[in-house]
Parts: C-alpha cells; structure tokens; sequence
C-alpha cells in the first residue's frame, strides 16, 4: 500500500482531480455502452413482442372472417 | 483448417455462441477491473518524476492499444464482409465501431487530462495525438457509412473498404513516436516485453498495467459480443428461433391449424 490515509489516497500527491477524473471518465463510457447494449436487448424483446402479438391478431381475425364468410350463405 | 468455421456463418449459431461467451469474458473481466484497480490505484509504486499522476497509465494505455487492436479486428470483419459476404461478419462491424470509437475518445481524454500536468498543455497537434484523432475519425467514418445508404448491405460494404483502408492509419500510430519528434514517450509495453530496447518501466507497474490491459480486453470483448448479439436479433427478429430465444410464444402452431381449417373450406 503506497499511500498512509485515504485522504492521501483522494489526494494523489496533488494529481487527485487529474488522476480520478480519467479513471471516473473510463468507466462512464464503458458503463454508457453496457447500458446501451442491455437498454437495445430490451427494446428489441418489446417490439418483438408487439410484432408477434400482432402477427397473431391478424391470423386470428382472418380465420374469424372466413368462418363468417362461411355461415352466412347458410 | 478452416471447417469449424463454416457453421458461424449461421446468424443462429453465431448467436448461441456470443450468448454463450458473454458472461467467460465478461465475469473474468470484471474480476480483473477491479484487481487492476486496487493494485494500479494503491499498490503500485509512484514513479520518481511523475509522482502519482502516473497512475493514468493503467487507463489511457490498455484503451490506446485496445483501440488499435479493435480497429484491426473491425477491418478483419470487413474483409470477410467483402470477399465472402458473410451477414454475421458485416454486422460484427456494426458490433465493433462503437466499442472501438469509445476506447478511441478514452485514450484522447485520459491523455488530455495526463498532458495537462506533465506537458502542460491538454493537446498538442503531434504525430501521435493527431494519428490517433484520425483514428477516431475513422470508427466515426465507418459508423456514419455503414447507415448512410437506402440498402443496409451497401453501406455494409462501403463501411467495410473505409475500415480496410484505414488500416494504413494503425502503424502510423505505432510509429508515431519513433518516425517523428513528438511530445508523446515511446511504447512502454513494447519495449518491456520485446526487450529489443531495455524496459522503461518497472516490473512492479509493468504487472499491473499488463492486468488492466488484459481487463480491458475481456471487458470490451463482452461489450463487442453483446453488441453482435443484439445485431442478429435485429436481423433476425422474425425467425422462430429469435422469438423462442425471447420467450415470445407465437402460437404460431395454433394459427397454422386455424388457418388450415379455414383454408380446407
């Protein structure tokens, strides 16, 4: 351990804002782009959900149609 | 040779692969982050005319060797986009640009913050600096092609020659610093494990500097795998198998008998 108190350690001989600025900077822009990843996996199962739901609606209704079309002549 | 290959040109199989490798690189990657960090931060010892601020090392190289290596792997891709037209291959592309611009700005912004210090100046326009703005350029190059066009696979393909061509870029950034008079020290890394030249460095900041370049290898390989991941599931969103992966249950099986019933009247 190079430093004797954690305000020596926040301090970094002086270079504290240099020095925490850059490693905080690294992990917000690699946070940014997980977030993001997960964030778009998300999206995408939602819009899935959505197509496939009204995918089903369509076929539903199609069918309901034609078995209309089928018992009215009758 | 090759054969085991032939397969992951299936969107599917690429797909059960990345899922698959994701939580391999990215568990070891964050457990290394960490190590990197107490040892780099605290451990480490000072260096004997930088003092402290040194320390920015154990971020601005492992992103500045991670950019170019991302950027040699991206044009990789392009190749394999161009010669074989493989899909999984121009949308690793997509997978890769960001990742590779983001480590790019990294290392431009840790080294502002580093120069500010020991230069005083934030930029100077040198070879070094200047080769790797360019770089960062590129991957923003590449990205805006890639949607510029009506039809994704043009831009696909023009993405593909723009990361090819600028491969010329990366050496010059390697050389940088030998080929010119520049602000910018010479390779560190390089030096120490080549040992063509004696090493300027420490064995005891060599290790952790040579852990937080492995740590941001495996990190930004999950981010890149995650990103693929999400690029098939676009393309691929409509095939049953995505569905099934989401745990969508299209009834797709009740429809079909439905609508074979209605069909048979």
């Amino acid at each position: 351990m190079q430093f004797d108190s954690w305000q020596a350690f926040i301090n970094m001989g002086g270079y504290g804002i240099y020095v925490w600025s850059s490693f905080a900077g690294t992990f917000l822009c690699l946070g940014l782009l997980a977030l993001e990843a997960s964030w778009r996996r998300s999206v995408l199962a939602r819009e899935a959900t959505k197509q496939a739901a009204r995918a089903e609606r369509i076929l539903r209704a199609r069918a309901a149609k034609k078995r209309a079309a089928k018992e009215e002549p009758n | 040779m090759w054969r085991w290959l032939h397969p992951y040109a299936k969107p599917e199989a690429t797909f059960a692969l990345t899922q698959k490798l994701i939580p391999w690189f990215a568990v070891p990657g964050l457990v290394l982050v960490i190590v990197s960090l107490v040892w780099g931060l605290a451990f480490a010892p000072p260096d004997y005319q930088q003092g402290e601020s040194y320390r920015i090392i154990f971020v601005h190289v492992p992103s500045a060797m991670w950019a170019m290596g991302f950027y040699v792997g991206m044009a990789i891709a392009g190749v394999i986009a161009l010669v074989w037209q493989i899909r999984t291959a121009e949308l690793a592309i997509l997978a890769i640009a960001p990742v590779g611009a983001m480590l790019t700005f990294i290392s431009l912004f840790t080294g502002a913050i580093w120069g500010q210090p020991m230069w005083g100046t934030w930029w100077v326009w040198d070879a070094r600096l200047t080769a790797q703005l360019i770089l960062l350029f590129l991957y923003l190059g590449v990205m805006a092609l890639y949607v510029a066009f009506e039809d994704e696979r043009a831009g696909a393909k023009a993405a593909s020659i723009l990361a090819i061509v600028g491969v010329i870029n990366i050496p010059i950034i390697h050389y940088s610093v030998y080929w010119w008079n520049t602000l910018h020290q010479k390779s560190t890394v390089t030096r120490a494990i080549t040992r063509l030249e004696a090493p300027s460095i420490a064995p005891e900041m060599l290790w952790p500097l040579l852990v937080s370049i492995l740590a941001m290898l495996l990190v930004c390989a999950a981010l890149v795998l995650m990103r693929l991941n999400n690029e098939i599931l676009r393309r691929e969103i409509h095939r049953p198998w995505a569905l099934q992966h989401l745990g969508i249950h299209f009834a797709t099986a009740d429809n079909k008998k439905e609508k074979g019933d209605a069909d048979a009247v």
